[in-house]
């Protein structure tokens, strides 16, 4: 039923521009997978070459181990959901989820059972008779969901389908998604710009910067342990603090900041030597008030609370130190209701294992 | 009067004004199918009559014209519609040099005077024919043919540009949609581009009719020894005509309407369907659908003329005899021709008691003052054929038919003429 997917030194160039750049990974049969970047990344192109709307300009693409250069979409074992759905207006719901069929040459008896099992399966039962029209945003998402799974694709491709809902419908979506994936047992390829969806879903994510795959891992690897500037400051928020490395000692970095000196971890995959330019990334959760007690693994700074932002279950902070260095922090709220005062001078701190320093490199826009 | 209300009455006579220069000639030519006057008038009003319509189903010029133009209509739709077609799906296709090329190619029938396209359609086949058939008014240099190709060389352009209208609200992901989902080209095309092109393909089908069917310009040359109604028509228009035209325009006009007022029916039958099954699925859609009037004919009031017409007609045909109104409106033309002509005679003694210098000429010099002085006077018109009926005296009870004009337009006359000419060569 679920194929792999291997791309093996893809490129795609229009013209002068590359929109992949040597692309090599292989998606496991059966695995929900991501590619997460920011608009213009070459994610969405990646999908198109795998689902074969566009041709690779060298590399192969293999699903299931067979080479898919020269066949076209509709003889591939995928399924794509448009960002914007591309349900067919002119035909009911039923119709439109059966097509797969049709254009196989199956009855419309057997069709119309094939659909009703679908609209079960993606919770929208006895609504087959409707125009696509009648349906709500949610509805449509699932009749899109339904309409792909039943040209029975060995793997799903599903190009920002929830980026047109509503928050709640998303966050709802998602673990339905996650459920009818589990359930038809077959590959997701998910592509999306909001990490959110990315690291809820997914087994394995991709995060992709100007037609590069910068690393793959599950969503905590890609948190926790960013490889690059790009993915540390892209997925989740980030404080960032540029310096030069003085000393590597236990695994430890010790980096010269323009607010004074970090200790930090350091990622395997990119490690630092002495006297490297470096930046540290330290969360905003990661950040605490420093009452009387200082613990020797902890790096401190002194700042002005400038900014305070309360949003039920998180307090969000934004600080300034002495030197003008922009710091975010959140704060769990836990009921107390602390009250920052705007102006006031505060110690704050984080620990060496929360902060990681990283070679200097492109960082994601806000 | 406040200036809204001034302005609101001008609005009023501006729109009168605006729908009169449009419907007005339609009006008019409409009354003059059923005068029973030999030339298509509305003053004087002679006789209510239907004889037209006789006329007109009885004229095989008229009929042969009609029948021509409908299969030469429905040659140019089965022609025209599907290469506007191909041309527009691959104006879509193509990329931003090319499609204007093609584009500036495909349009340009039009911006050529349909005169020209007639004459080179004329010219070009003429040859072919001669080169590859080796024959003379073989094949290609027929009439029906050759104006069938030469109307769709601009007709095509027409539909063309109806599905470019629609092919620009067509979204392309649906056809990869359909591609992803196993569906060949072929399938892609008739299942998902086909249908979202049927109304276009109805539209351009209905204009391309209609452009064939009213072309004068390109078809009297490319229709050679046939003719169309447009060119019959024409050569009526040359030698007479009556109101019988004006009949077959009522029937045009008719057809139309009836046409528009199904349509219209139909629409709004569909609506409300769609009104009452958003009404099942969401209750609180009925304001909604309520309030979306749509901008359509006046069904009930275009309903109730032709109703009206009908019983009218109907009446009519029970309780009025055309004949006698016939005899009787004759009646009274001649005594106003004898009261005339007493008029005229009486003028010319006068005219010769007074000059009586010349005596013998002076009766020569009478006669043709009177015949040719005040030529474009009306009366004048009365009196010539009141002399020729004295020369004749069989007709003076017969002017029934033969009337004002010495007949000149009357169907019998041009049939005769036409066909002495056709005789001819």
């Amino acid at each position: 039923m679920s194929a792999d997917v291997q791309l093996d030194n893809v490129w795609v160039k229009f013209g002068d521009f590359v929109a992949v750049r040597d692309a090599n990974l292989t998606i496991q049969g059966g695995e929900f997978f991501s590619f997460l970047g920011p608009s213009g990344c070459g994610k969405t192109t990646l999908l198109r070459a795998i689902s074969g709307f566009q041709n690779p300009s060298t590399g192969r693409i293999l699903i299931g181990g067979k080479d898919m250069s020269g066949i076209g979409p509709n003889r591939r074992p995928t399924a794509l959901i448009f960002q914007n759905l591309a349900l067919f207006p002119l035909m009911t719901v039923w119709e439109n989820i059966s097509f797969a069929l049709e254009v196989k040459g199956m009855g419309k008896r057997a069709r119309r059972k094939k659909a009703d099992e679908l609209l079960e399966l993606v919770a929208l039962p006895a609504q087959g008779d409707k125009m696509v029209s009648e349906l709500s945003g949610g509805q449509k998402q699932r009749v899109a969901v339904a309409r792909a799974l039943c040209a029975e694709p060995e793997v799903l491709l599903l190009d920002e389908p929830l980026s047109a809902l509503d928050l709640k419908l998303r966050q709802h979506m998602r673990t339905e998604l996650r459920a009818i994936q589990q359930r038809a047992g077959i590959t997701f390829i998910y592509i999306t710009h909001d990490q959110g969806e990315a690291l809820t879903m997914s087994d394995r994510v991709a995060v992709m910067r100007q037609g590069v795959v910068d690393q793959i891992g599950d969503g905590t690897t890609v948190y926790d342990h960013p490889e690059t500037a790009f993915v540390a400051s892209f997925v989740g928020e980030n404080n960032s603090f540029t310096g030069t490395v003085t000393e590597m000692k236990d695994g430890l970095a010790y980096v010269q900041t323009e607010c004074g000196p970090i200790r930090s971890r350091t990622s395997l995959a990119a490690p630092l030597k002495k006297g490297d330019n470096a930046v540290v990334f330290v969360r905003p959760e990661s950040i605490h008030f420093c009452k009387d007690e200082t613990r020797t693994d902890e790096n401190g700074l002194v700042a002005t609370l400038a900014h305070q932002e309360f949003e039920g279950h998180f307090w969000h902070l934004a600080l300034k130190t002495e030197s003008g260095h922009d710091i975010r922090m959140s704060v769990m709220n836990d009921g107390r209701s602390e009250v920052y005062e705007i102006g006031a001078s505060v110690s704050v701190g984080f620990s060496t294992q929360g902060a990681i320093a990283l070679a200097p490199g492109e960082l994601a826009v806000d | 009067m406040t200036s809204g209300g001034v302005m609101r009455i001008a609005v009023g006579f501006y729109i009168l004004l605006f729908f009169s220069y449009l419907f007005g000639p339609l009006l008019v030519m409409s009354f003059t199918a059923f005068n029973s006057s030999e030339f298509p008038s509305i003053s004087p009003w002679n006789c209510f009559t239907d004889e037209w319509f006789e006329v007109l189903i009885k004229d095989n010029q008229l009929m042969g014209g009609l029948k021509s133009s409908l299969v030469v209509g429905f040659g140019v739709v089965l022609l025209a519609v599907p290469i506007g077609l191909a041309a527009s799906l691959l104006i879509t296709q193509l990329r931003s040099r090319a499609r204007s090329v093609v584009y500036t190619i495909a349009i340009s029938p039009i911006l050529v005077p349909g005169v020209v396209l007639g004459i080179s359609t004329l010219v070009f086949w003429e040859r072919v024919d001669r080169v590859v058939l080796g024959a003379q008014d073989g094949f290609f240099y027929d009439g029906y043919f050759m104006t069938i190709i030469g109307q769709s060389t601009f007709i095509a352009a027409y539909s063309m540009l109806v599905f470019l209208a629609r092919l620009q609200r067509f979204d392309p992901g649906l056809e990869e949609a359909a591609l992803d989902l196993g569906a060949t080209q072929t399938q892609v095309f008739r299942k998902i581009l086909l249908p979202f092109l049927k109304p276009a393909i109805g539209s351009a089908a209905v204009l391309a009719f209609l452009a064939s069917f009213e072309n004068y310009n390109t078809t009297v040359f490319t229709i050679v020894s046939e003719s169309t109604l447009t060119t019959v028509l024409a050569s009526k228009v040359r030698y007479g005509i009556n109101p019988s035209i004006s009949s077959l325009a009522v029937i045009i006009i008719a057809l139309t309407l009836i046409a528009a007022v199904a349509h219209e029916f139909l629409k709004r039958k569909e609506e409300r369907q769609a009104i009452a099954e958003k009404l099942i699925a969401n209750p609180v859609a009925i304001k909604a659908g309520r309030s979306k009037r749509p901008l359509g004919l006046p069904i009930g009031a275009l309903t109730a003329v032709l109703f009206v017409g009908v019983l009218g007609s109907l009446w009519m045909g029970q309780n009025y005899d055309v004949d006698q109104c016939k005899v009787r409106v004759a009646e009274e033309n001649r005594v106003k021709f004898e009261a005339l002509k007493q008029q005229r005679l009486a003028e010319a003694k006068a005219k010769q008691t007074t000059s009586s210098q010349d005596q013998d000429s002076a009766v020569d010099a009478k006669q043709s003052s009177g015949q040719y002085q005040n030529i474009f006077a009306p009366s004048n018109l009365g009196q010539q054929i009141e002399s020729d009926s004295g020369a004749e005296p069989q007709s003076e009870t017969e002017t029934k038919d033969a009337k004002q004009y010495q007949n000149i337009f009357a169907p019998t006359n041009l049939g005769q003429q036409v066909e002495s000419s056709s005789d001819s060569d």
